[in-house]
């Protein structure tokens, strides 16, 4: 089988009722999806297969040879990160990080089917993402100003202080 | 999880057909086949060895995807993704947009959602009740012969023949209800659909009130409380079964005065 995942193409041999979730991070070291309930509950493994967003942890491998896989890392790099990866940064949208990638895939997805900065709508596209640290007002505030196309000025945040990303986290 | 993976399970014969004829063939009479829509029930019972099939059908490359309307016929094929049926008239529209979250319902099709067994915590096929309501007919195949019949007549057997397509005629008007599920991953606790014909005739159909979706004839002349005649609530992990008797006449109520408003 063949999978194309962030640009470069694998030829990858399991049974084709793998995970692909399981491929993905124990096969290609692609480890941005997360394997946080492995039953499709939680969102935090969520790829875009050729442009949708759906679960890793619930594709047939089977189904996803000759598909275009994007994950987080295939969003933006750290030196030139994606709008709705900067939106994250300076909103302040990841705490521990778990859900992050996957509400980032699903952000991109939101947009990239033309969605606004309408909360509501925002939260009926992430209504399958679980944030165990309940920042969920950051993280749809961070995916309402990447669907506004805002640009952001990474040395500091919506509130006021410096980033991580910017001093190193000795703020 | 790598240990939960099945990766490494060789002992599964994997066969992926290419079109509905091979899917057909490769079904059989069904012994022993575990069939693979979309995945999204039956990769996590395998990941948690919930199931261990050692013949495994998938069908996502046997062409049965797609809706198309004839008439006033609508047929549905199997391997349809559950959000494709989203923007539909009710009841079914409202029904599919009910079900999980958008990226699940790309991955999960409708023929995997009426053809699921309960699962450990709640009966599953939350498309059953407004398929039902709409007088659908199932059409599916075993041992090579393919045949139609009322989905009422399927679902008792869904687990021994392989569901090809659903088809029913456009309602005058349509009908949906259900309760608010508190994530957006559990099942259908209850929802009522009901659909009123050309006619003039009423059909109302439960998810959530047995083990499969089941008509609730009893309601249709117009007393909610009447349903209760047609089902046997059950306790389970979404609801008890005094909650589901206290709110199954509130949801027939509810979708007989929709269906009123509407003629």
């Amino acid at each position: 089988m063949n999978l194309t995942v962030n640009g470069t193409t694998h030829e990858i041999a399991v049974s084709a009722l793998t995970p692909l979730l399981d491929v993905l991070r124990d096969e290609l070291g692609v480890t941005g999806p997360k394997a946080g309930c492995h039953q499709g509950g939680c969102g935090a493994c969520t790829v875009l297969v050729d442009g949708s967003p759906q679960r890793a942890c619930l594709i047939p491998t089977g189904y996803a040879d000759g598909t275009q896989i994007t994950t987080a890392e295939g969003l933006g790099a750290p030196e030139d990160l994606s709008p709705v990866q900067q939106a994250f940064v300076h909103y302040f949208a990841a705490q521990c990080g778990f859900c992050t990638s996957g509400m980032m895939i699903a952000a991109q997805a939101y947009i990239d089917r033309g969605g606004t900065d309408d909360h509501e709508a925002i939260q009926h596209a992430l209504g399958g993402h679980v944030c165990r640290c309940t920042g969920y007002s950051k993280i749809i505030d961070a995916v309402a100003a990447a669907a506004r196309g805002d640009s952001f000025d990474l040395t500091t945040t919506a509130v006021g202080k410096h980033t991580t990303m910017a001093n190193g986290g000795s703020e | 999880m790598a240990g939960a993976s099945v990766a490494s399970d060789a002992a599964t014969d994997v066969l992926m057909p290419g079109s509905e004829d091979e899917a057909i063939a490769a079904f059989g009479d069904g012994a022993g086949v575990v069939v693979v829509g979309g995945g999204t029930i039956v990769l996590p019972d395998m990941t948690y060895r919930r199931l261990r099939p050692t013949k495994a059908l998938m069908l996502g490359r046997a062409g049965l995807t797609g809706v198309s309307t004839e008439g006033s016929t609508v047929t549905i094929g199997a391997m349809t993704p559950v959000q494709e049926l989203v923007g539909m008239g009710a009841p079914l529209g409202p029904c599919a947009a009910n079900v999980a979250d958008m990226e699940i319902r790309s991955q999960g099709t409708v023929g995997g959602n009426v053809c699921a067994g309960a699962g450990q915590e709640a009966p599953r096929g939350d498309l059953q009740g407004a398929l039902l309501a709409l007088g659908a007919t199932a059409r599916s195949a075993s041992d090579g012969e393919v045949s139609e019949e009322p989905l009422e007549d399927f679902l008792p057997k869904r687990a021994d023949r392989l569901l090809l397509s659903v088809s029913f005629d456009e309602p005058a008007a349509g009908a949906f209800a259900g309760l608010d599920r508190p994530h957006t991953h559990d099942y259908t606790a209850l929802a009522v659909s009901g659909t009123r014909s050309a006619d003039g005739t009423i059909r109302l159909a439960a998810t959530g009130a047995g083990t499969h979706g089941q008509r609730l004839s009893s309601a249709e002349g117009g007393d909610p409380d009447a349903a209760l005649e047609d089902v046997v609530p059950h306790d389970d992990a979404l609801a008890s079964a005094w909650y589901r008797t206290k709110v199954l006449p509130v949801l027939v109520r509810r979708v007989l005065s929709e269906l009123e408003e509407s003629s």
